[in-house]
């Protein structure tokens, strides 16, 4: 019967369109998700403080130390006489590494041809200190070449091969974080708003007892989801649009495939994220509970759905895990249109589950809903 | 031979061990007022609920309607009104947004709509409330209201929990005013209330003590039986012997 659920979008568009606060939110989450997200959430680890312990006062420790600042990813912190100085820097956590240059650095360096440098790091904050390492071990080695090629006249040859190697980075030559974070943010966005202001609503009327007369009306069940999915499916929509039309006037961000079929994808995505809220609506009574059973799930669907961290690298039990969350095909699905311009044979796998999540997810609400108990 | 509108036999509910509503028999007639009367957790929701479709019986049975509680609770649904104690309108759709709404999934068409609520709105005396929210309206009118729309659709048989409750005394005298219509036009009224008062209202009333039917008659025979001058009376020689407290 269409009319009755005719009279069921009328009524539920009628009081979202009332709710003024919720109203504001919807459109302040894309734009503050958009705007403040991409520009914190970088995956380059700049300002690494080092303490420099130059046991030789020499001119190429002078030089390494010049080049490592001037790389940009170094804050020189302190210029310490002694390493025990240096620790007690990396202790009161003002410095992340530790370079120590020993003494006849320059002596051993030419004449010897090896030396070694010491480096230590502050495992406290891994992440930064590990790269840090590694950018300076970078750094080094070409310090290193560079010194090679000045001390060895050209008629020697180079006693070992160098293999170098230089990166292309496919899809995003820049490594420009936005864009690889954008559309990630999207996907969250729909997630947010799909998995929670939906299993919120029907869950308030649990709890101000207008359910009850529903339930006590011959509506049908698949009625009275519809009328609930519906309005939230378009909001879902309207959501994901502001945020594209931010990501374009922010971010110039255009998608490369086409935005017909991205729009397919999230209607369907949405479908199953409803679904998830529905279902998780009929297994609550009140919105605290909703709110945390939703949040729970979302959580760790954004977590291991591959926004922040690659689900590649991922151990195997992770990665089950990832296969089994709707969010991880969006993120992915996100990611393949606007950034690899991916077409619908690339993301036609992804389309058949998330079409499996969302009857899935929706059977389970319909069949768990109960107008008698 | 009147006509039977609800008819149960030994109608049980339990919640584990509790046992809410324990081998309830009773029937109630077409047109009649019935009046459900029992101490708080008596058994007297647990009832309504079964008989409304709302909630499963674990034994017993029960005709609504000349439907089955266990197997045709959809069709039962078509056939009556519910009022329940929560206020269950919605608080944030105007009061000629509710008519339509839920007069629009009984089926009730466009045409019928409009008719239908020019006549509630004359008879509740709120055309200037038409397009206000309900929740700006004062608790005995929002109950009024909720009645009217409870039997919107010309239900045969309309439940209403505690209608009354926390409703000034003027108000529950138009609001049985109301009550008394509806009867007149057919509807059966099942109604619970604390208040002895409207219990004399009722054609018929049972009074039930921890979950069983205590006693079923006319408000006159009962007050005669007991040896009472009023219903208050019979209700603290019946209620007295509870044990269950709230």
């Amino acid at each position: 019967m269409m009319r009755t659920i005719r009279y069921l979008l009328q009524k539920e568009f009628k009081q979202i369109f009332r709710d003024k606060s919720i109203l504001r939110i919807i459109l302040i989450i894309p734009i503050v998700q958009l705007l403040l997200l991409p520009l914190a959430a970088n995956y380059e680890v700049k300002n690494i403080n080092l303490s420099v312990v130059d046991n030789d006062h020499s001119v190429y420790s002078n030089l390494l130390i010049s080049k490592i600042t001037a790389s940009g990813y170094f804050k020189l912190q302190s210029y310490d006489a002694s390493f025990k100085k240096a620790m007690g820097n990396i202790e009161s956590d003002r410095s992340d590494l530790i370079l120590e240059i020993p003494q006849n650095f320059e002596n051993n360096l030419i004449r010897d041809n090896e030396e070694q440098l010491f480096v230590a790091v502050n495992a406290i904050n891994g992440v930064k200190a590990n790269l840090g390492g590694a950018y300076l071990n970078t750094i080094v080695r070409n310090f290193n070449g560079d010194i090679r090629l000045q001390l060895i006249t050209p008629q020697k040859i180079n006693p070992m091969p160098v293999i170098e190697i230089t990166n292309a980075n496919w899809y995003n030559p820049f490594m420009n974080y936005h864009l690889f974070m954008v559309p990630g943010i999207l996907a969250f966005l729909v997630t947010m708003i799909g998995g929670f202001l939906c299993a919120l609503n029907i869950v308030k009327e649990k709890e101000i007892g207008t359910i009850e007369q529903i339930n006590v009306t011959p509506i049908k069940k698949y009625h009275f989801i519809l009328g609930k999915l519906i309005p939230f499916w378009l909001i879902g929509l309207v959501v994901f649009s502001i945020g594209m039309l931010i990501s374009y006037l922010v971010y110039g961000i255009v998608p490369l495939g086409s935005i017909a079929m991205l729009y397919g994808f999230v209607a369907v995505y949405l479908l199953a994220i409803l679904g998830f809220g529905l279902l998780v609506s009929t297994f609550c009574q009140t919105q605290q509970q909703a709110m945390f059973i939703a949040f729970f799930f979302v959580m760790i669907f954004i977590l291991m759905g591959g926004l922040f961290t690659s689900i590649d690298s991922m151990p195997p039990f992770a990665k089950i895990i990832a296969g089994l969350n709707p969010v991880s095909y969006m993120i992915d699905v996100m990611r393949m249109i606007v950034l690899k311009g991916s077409g619908f044979d690339d993301i036609k796998f992804h389309l058949l589950k998330i079409i499996g999540f969302a009857v899935v997810l929706n059977s389970w609400a319909i069949l768990n809903y109960r107008k008698t108990t | 031979m009147p006509d039977i509108v609800i008819h149960t036999n030994k109608l049980t509910k339990r919640f584990g061990n509790f046992i809410a509503a324990d081998e309830i028999t009773f029937e109630v007639e077409k047109g009649e007022i019935f009046g459900f009367l029992g101490a708080n957790g008596a058994g007297k929701t647990t009832a309504m609920r079964m008989l409304c479709g709302l909630s499963a019986p674990s034994s017993g049975e029960a005709t609504v309607a000349g439907f089955d509680v266990y197997k045709q609770t959809e069709q039962i649904k078509m056939n009556i009104g519910y009022m329940s104690q929560k206020f269950s309108l919605y608080e944030d759709l105007t009061v000629l947004e509710n008519i339509y709404f839920f007069g629009g999934i009984y089926g009730l068409n466009k045409k019928d709509l409009k008719s239908k609520s020019e006549v509630l709105l004359n008879q509740l005396g709120m055309h200037h409330e038409a397009k206000k929210l309900v929740k700006t309206l004062p608790l005995g009118w929002k109950q009024k209201l909720a009645f009217s729309v409870a039997i919107l659709h010309q239900p045969k048989i309309v439940f209403l929990d505690e209608p009354t409750g926390g409703v000034d005394p003027v108000t529950r005298r138009q609001f049985w005013d109301l009550i008394y219509e509806a009867a007149e036009s057919g509807i059966t009224i099942f109604v619970t209330t604390h208040y002895m008062d409207e219990a004399e209202y009722c054609n018929r009333i049972s009074i039930m003590v921890d979950g069983k039917i205590k006693a079923l008659d006319t408000p006159a025979n009962l007050k005669k039986k007991y040896g009472a001058t009023n219903m208050d009376e019979v209700f603290f020689e019946l209620a007295r012997g509870a044990k269950r407290a709230e």
